[in-house]
């Protein structure tokens, strides 16, 4: 196989890290809906906690993509 | 990647264009570039905003809520992150917080279709590592000051079983010596991530529009202008979530610096 486009595959197969990471996303806002229609009254305290969450979920999909682009640019 | 002729280059926006030379220091060349220009037309941007809604009414106008709201936002968090000690870094994470917020706006501006091309700041992992590396090193100079040695303290979590902590030890100062690059990167790759995905719809659109092949256009190029439509509303959201959760990160580890655990 050429290195181009094994980099092209490579490329591909990064890129569904950041398919998982939008998993990982929606999960994150999901449960917190769920939990803040339990208790709405609670909910607003967490949302800092919210937003960590998304952003550790979110980093490494990133972190996919980038290695994705990276590849990509080298083929 | 602009191989054939009329292929849209998704990349060419984030090339850096030198618009004056500037002056040389020892043989580097100092240029005024588009990237320098857009950091002032958002520090510009971010002075007309504070400036509009400094009047201190006692009942405010629009413009003065607009920024006492954005105070107050910043405020509410660093009193729930880092707690009364906070108030002396609300500086600092507030202009952080517009900085990368305006950047990111200014960045989305549509100013594509008369021509200008808005640079965004935040899409180069240079300008996100220099934020990052001043809150990374805010927090070890006040960590080190405040505390000393006693600031290593941070790496061994309470309550861990003395036999575990020569194992979390290094576990915890690798994910210590990680934050700035996590903070730059998440900022740089979410903004570049976002410009790529538009320039390769509006890509889609131009040459579904000028296509030989009549149903191109309302098969590809409208449905990719609504997509479009969608995705710039998403990108809003995304430019206030990533400068959102940049403000709260730093706040987070200035918060581990002040008071260890």
């Amino acid at each position: 196989m050429e290195p181009t486009s094994a980099a092209m595959i490579g490329a591909g197969l990064a890129a569904i890290g950041a398919g998982m990471a939008a998993l990982g996303v929606g999960n994150v806002f999901g449960s917190f809906l769920e939990s803040a229609l339990r208790n709405p009254a609670a909910a607003d305290g967490q949302q800092g906690r919210l937003f960590i969450g998304f952003a550790a979920a979110e980093l490494l999909g990133l972190l996919s993509f980038l290695i994705a682009i990276l590849l990509y640019l080298k083929g | 990647m602009a191989g054939e002729t009329g292929k849209i280059d998704p990349m060419h926006q984030f090339e850096v264009q030198t618009i004056f030379d500037g002056f040389a220091i020892g043989g580097q060349q100092i240029a005024f570039t588009n990237s320098a220009l857009w950091m002032v037309l958002t520090v510009g941007a971010i002075i007309l905003f504070m400036w509009g809604g400094m009047a201190r009414q006692i009942v405010p106008g629009r413009w003065q809520l607009v920024v006492e709201g954005a105070t107050g936002f910043i405020d509410n968090l660093i009193d729930a992150n880092i707690g009364p000690e906070g108030k002396k870094y609300a500086p600092y994470l507030f202009s952080l917080f517009m900085f990368i917020l305006m950047a990111n706006m200014l960045g989305m501006l549509p100013l594509g279709v008369v021509g200008v091309h808005p640079f965004t700041v935040t899409s180069h992992f240079t300008v996100t590592g220099v934020l990052a590396i001043l809150s990374f090193s805010i927090v070890l100079i006040v960590g080190f000051f405040k505390h000393g040695f006693k600031f290593f303290g941070l790496f061994i979590p309470h309550g861990a079983p003395w036999w575990m902590i020569p194992l979390l030890f290094p576990i915890e100062i690798v994910s210590f010596l990680v934050r700035p690059f996590s903070l730059a990167l998440r900022l740089f790759v979410a903004m570049t991530a976002g410009h790529v995905l538009m320039k390769v719809l509006s890509g889609f659109i131009i040459q579904g529009v000028n296509a030989d092949a009549l149903w191109v256009a309302p098969l590809v190029a409208i449905p990719s202008f609504l997509l479009m439509v969608g995705i710039s509303a998403l990108e809003l959201l995304v430019a206030g979530i990533q400068a959102y959760v940049f403000a709260l990160l730093t706040s987070l580890y200035i918060n581990d610096a002040e008071h260890l655990h």
